[in-house]
C-alpha cells in the first residue's frame, strides 16, 4: 500500500470546499456526480466492472463519482467488504508511547484529546515484570458483547469483521459500553467538538459525530475501501501496528508485510483476556527484546 | 348501620387542609425544576450530568433500579397475602397497589431519562432486538404497569360505586365521576363473581410478571462482563432487594398516611406488628443473599474483583457501602425482632432507614463496578475517575421522587386508601360471631 498523503491532503481540501457549504455539499454528494470529466471525442476507454467484466465505454459518458470515498451510507456500510477479514497485530516491543496513532486518529475522527479512540495503556502484568504500553483500540470481537446487548441493532458487525455503530439509530442508552469488557466505546456527552461538519453521515467514519450517541474505533472502513491503511498503522513512526487480511494470511506495518500466521506463532502472539471468548481481532505480540526502554517521557510524545 | 355510617365518614376521600396544599405547591415546585433541568439536559446533552465514559451510567440507574424495586410491594406482598388469605392485609393492600402503580411508572420515566436520545424513543419498536436485555425491559414494563392499574382499580369497584352514593347530594360532580369509575357496580351476585375472578387471576399472574421484571432488571447488569455484575446471585439478589424496599417504603406511606388520615382505628398496632414481621423476613432473605454477594466472593477473588471488593469494604466506597448494609439492612432487622420495635413509631424510622438504605445500596450496585474496569482508566481526564451526581442528576432525581408522591398523594386524596366495602365486610363478620343478636 502506498503513501496515502497526497490523497489524504486532497481529501483535507476537498472537505474544505465542503464545509464552505458548496452547492454540491447541498445536493448530498455521496453518489452525485462530483466533477464531470466529459470528452468531447470519440474515444473508448476500457473499464473494470465491480463484477469483472472488462468494458469499454465512450469517453464522452464517463463521468467521475465520489462513491464511497467518505465511508459507505449507513444501509451499505452494514455489509462489510467482500472477501475481507481484516484484523490487526500490535508488536508491545515497539511501542515507546509515541502518541503517533491517537493524533493522526483524533485528526481524522474529529475528536478531542479528552475522549480519543485509541488510548495507551501503561500496563504491568505482575509485580516482578516491567511495565510496557499498549495500545488499545476496539478489538472487533467476533464475538462481540456490545453487539449482543444492543436493544436497536445500532450496532453491527460486518462480514469483513469490523464492528460498527450507525449512530442515526443509536438511542444513547449505553449499554454496549457497559458490556465492552475493553472500555472501547466513547459516548457525545454533548454537542460534538468539531461543530457540525457538513458531510453526509457514514458509520465508515463515524462522522459526523451526533449527540447523544455511541463511538469508538472503526478500524477506518473509508481508508480500506480505498485499499489503505487506517490511520494508526500509517502514522506510527516504529511500525508496531501490523494490519491485514486474515483471509490472505498476510499484515502489513506499511513498511514490511510478513504472514499473519506465522508472526503470531514465532512471536506468540495472544489476544488481550482471551479468557472471555469474545474472539477480538485484534493480537498483541508480547513486549520482549523491546526497541525502547520504558520512559513515560520521551522525545516523541512531550513534543506533543 | 350508625357503625356505617361513620367507617364511611372516616374512610372517604377527603378534602386537602393547609397542609396538605402546601404539600402540594412543595411538590409542583420541585417536579418544575425537574423539568426545567431535564429541557436543559436534552438541549445541551447530558454533558450537564456527571456521567462520562466510564461512569457511563449514575444516579439515572440508580434511580431506576430503585423505583422497579419499590413497585415490588403490591405485586408480590399484596398479591401473595391475598393468596394465603391473610385478612391482616385488608387496611393495608390499596396503599401498597397505589405505590407499586406510583413506582413503576416513575420507573419508566426515569429509564428514558437516562437516554442519550430520547427523540429516538420509537427506534425500540421499529428495530426491536429480542436478544437485547432493554428490549426485554421495553416488554416487560408496560405489562407491569398495565397489571398493576388493573390490581389497583378492580378492587375498587365496589368502593367507587359506595362514593357515588356518598356524595350524590353534597357533590354532584364528584359522585357523576365516581359513577363512571365504578362501571356501574351495583354488587350484584354476577358482577361479584366476575370481579373475584377477574382479581385472582390479576393476584396470579402478577407474582410471576413482577419476578421477572426485578430479574430483569438484575439482567441488565449480569448479562455484562463487568466485575460485581458478571453475577449469577444477581436475579435471586435484586428480587430478595426489592422484597425489603418495597415493604421500607409500604411501612413509610402507611405509617405517614394513617397520621395524616386519623385511621388509628382502621390501621393498628396489630398491622404494624404484622408488618414488622414480614419486614424481618425480606431483611433475613436478603441477608442471605447479601452474604452470597460480598462475603463467599471473598475467599475466591481474581485480582480485579479483590479490587472491586476492597474498594467497597474498605475503600473508597466503605462508607457508602457499610450505611447501606447497616442503616438500611442490619439495624431494622435487629430493631424488628423486639416487639417494641414493631410499634408503628419505631416502624417509621425502621421504614425511613430500609428506604434511604436501599437507595444508596443501589447507587452501590450501579455506580463502583463501572469505576474497575478490567483494563485501567488512564489518559482521561482526571474528573472521569470519579462520579458523583451534578445539580442537574440531583434536581431530576428529586423531581422524579416528587411526581411519584404526587401520584401516591393524588390517589390518597381521590380514593378510599382503605376498602371500604371490604372493611365493612369483614367488621359485620366479626360482629356477627361475636354479638349475634346486634
Amino acid at each position: 500500500m502506498e503513501d496515502n498523503n497526497p490523497r489524504s491532503d486532497s481529501r483535507r481540501k476537498f472537505l474544505k470546499k465542503l464545509s464552505t457549504g458548496s452547492v454540491l455539499a447541498a445536493t448530498g454528494l455521496a453518489f452525485n456526480p462530483l466533477s464531470s470529466c466529459k470528452d468531447k471525442s470519440t474515444k473508448k476507454t476500457t473499464l473494470l466492472t465491480p463484477d469483472g467484466k472488462l468494458v469499454q465505454v465512450p469517453n464522452s459518458e464517463i463521468e467521475a463519482m465520489e462513491h464511497l470515498y467518505h465511508g459507505a451510507p449507513p444501509e451499505e456500510a452494514r455489509k462489510g467488504i467482500p472477501g475481507k477479514k481484516f484484523v490487526m497485530v500490535v508488536d508491545l516491543s515497539k511501542c515507546k508511547n509515541a502518541r503517533k496513532c491517537i493524533q493522526a486518529c483524533d485528526k481524522h475522527h474529529n475528536l478531542t484529546p479528552d475522549r480519543p479512540y485509541i488510548k495507551v495503556l501503561e500496563m504491568k502484568d505482575n509485580e516482578g515484570s516491567s511495565p510496557y504500553w499498549l495500545p488499545k483500540k476496539c478489538f472487533q470481537c467476533d464475538n462481540p458483547p456490545c453487539v449482543k446487548v444492543c436493544p436497536v441493532g445500532a450496532t453491527f458487525k460486518r462480514s469483513d469483521g469490523i464492528v460498527l455503530i450507525d449512530n442515526e439509530r443509536c438511542i444513547g442508552c449505553r449499554f454496549c459500553m457497559a458490556a465492552c469488557p475493553y472500555s472501547a466505546r466513547v459516548f457525545n456527552w454533548g454537542n460534538p467538538p468539531e461543530g457540525k461538519l457538513n458531510l453526509p453521515y457514514s458509520p465508515e467514519t463515524s462522522l459526523p459525530s451526533k449527540q447523544g450517541t455511541v463511538a469508538k474505533c472503526d478500524f477506518c472502513p473509508d481508508m480500506l475501501r480505498q485499499d489503505k491503511l487506517p490511520h494508526c498503522v500509517t502514522s506510527c513512526p516504529n511500525g508496531v501496528i501490523y494490519f491485514g487480511n486474515e483471509l490472505e494470511d498476510a499484515v502489513t506495518n506499511g513498511e514490511e508485510t510478513v504472514r499473519l500466521s506465522t508472526l503470531l506463532r514465532d512471536k506468540a502472539g495472544y489476544r488481550y483476556m482471551e479468557e472471555l471468548g469474545t474472539k477480538p481481532r485484534v493480537y498483541y505480540l508480547p513486549p520482549v527484546d523491546r526497541l525502547f526502554p520504558f520512559e513515560k517521557e520521551n522525545s516523541e510524545n512531550s513534543a506533543s | 348501620m350508625k357503625n356505617y355510617d361513620t367507617l364511611l365518614e372516616k374512610l372517604a376521600p377527603r378534602k386537602f387542609g393547609k397542609r396538605g396544599t402546601v404539600w402540594i405547591i412543595f411538590l409542583i415546585i420541585i417536579i418544575i425544576l425537574g423539568l426545567i433541568a431535564y429541557i436543559d439536559q436534552v438541549i445541551n446533552g447530558q454533558v450537564v450530568t456527571n456521567m462520562r465514559d466510564y461512569a457511563l451510567w449514575g444516579i439515572y440507574i440508580s434511580n431506576f433500579v430503585f423505583f422497579v424495586a419499590t413497585s415490588f410491594v403490591g405485586s408480590v406482598t399484596v398479591a401473595v397475602l391475598r393468596l394465603t388469605n391473610n385478612t391482616w392485609r385488608t387496611p393495608l393492600v390499596r396503599i401498597a397497589e397505589i405505590i407499586t402503580f406510583a413506582s413503576i411508572v416513575m420507573a419508566g420515566l426515569t429509564i428514558m431519562i437516562d437516554m442519550g436520545r430520547p427523540d429516538r424513543l420509537l427506534n425500540l419498536f421499529i428495530h426491536a432486538r429480542l436478544q437485547s436485555p432493554i428490549t426485554w425491559d421495553v416488554i416487560i414494563i408496560p405489562t407491569t404497569i398495565a397489571l398493576s392499574f388493573l390490581l389497583l382499580y378492580f378492587p375498587l369497584l365496589p368502593d367507587l360505586a359506595i362514593l357515588k352514593k356518598f356524595y350524590e347530594k353534597t357533590k354532584p360532580k364528584f359522585s357523576k365521576w365516581y359513577g363512571k369509575l365504578s362501571l356501574n357496580w351495583t354488587g350484584s351476585k354476577s358482577q361479584k363473581s366476575i370481579q373475584e375472578k377477574s382479581i385472582k387471576i390479576i393476584a396470579v399472574l402478577i407474582i410471576p410478571v413482577s419476578i421477572i421484571l426485578q430479574t430483569i432488571d438484575a439482567w441488565l447488569f449480569s448479562t455484562t462482563y463487568r466485575i460485581g455484575w458478571d453475577s449469577t446471585n444477581m436475579g435471586a439478589y435484586f428480587i430478595s432487594g426489592a422484597f425489603v424496599a418495597g415493604l421500607g417504603a409500604l411501612v413509610t406511606m402507611v405509617y405517614i398516611i394513617r397520621r395524616v388520615r386519623g385511621l388509628d382505628d382502621y390501621i393498628t398496632d396489630y398491622h404494624f406488628d404484622k408488618l414488622g414481621k414480614f419486614l424481618a423476613l425480606a431483611c433475613l432473605t436478603y441477608l442471605y443473599f447479601n452474604i452470597n454477594e460480598y462475603l463467599i466472593p471473598i475467599f475466591t477473588a481474581p485480582v480485579e474483583e479483590d479490587i472491586h471488593l476492597s474498594a467497597l469494604v474498605s475503600g473508597e466506597w466503605a462508607p457508602l457501602f457499610w450505611f447501606s448494609q447497616i442503616v438500611g439492612l442490619l439495624l431494622p432487622l435487629v430493631i424488628l425482632l423486639f416487639k417494641k420495635g414493631r410499634k408503628p413509631i419505631s416502624m417509621l424510622f425502621v421504614g425511613l432507614m430500609v428506604v434511604v438504605g436501599s437507595w444508596w445500596k443501589r447507587y452501590i450496585i450501579v455506580i463502583p463496578t463501572l469505576l474497575h474496569p478490567f483494563l485501567p482508566i488512564e489518559g482521561v481526564p482526571e474528573s472521569w475517575h470519579h462520579y458523583f451526581p451534578s445539580a442537574h442528576e440531583w434536581i431530576i432525581t428529586f423531581a422524579t421522587l416528587a411526581m411519584a408522591l404526587l401520584i401516591i398523594t393524588l390517589f390518597v386524596r381521590y380514593l378510599p386508601v382503605i376498602p371500604i366495602q371490604r372493611t365493612a365486610d369483614e367488621k359485620d363478620m366479626t360482629l356477627n360471631k361475636k354479638n349475634p343478636e346486634s
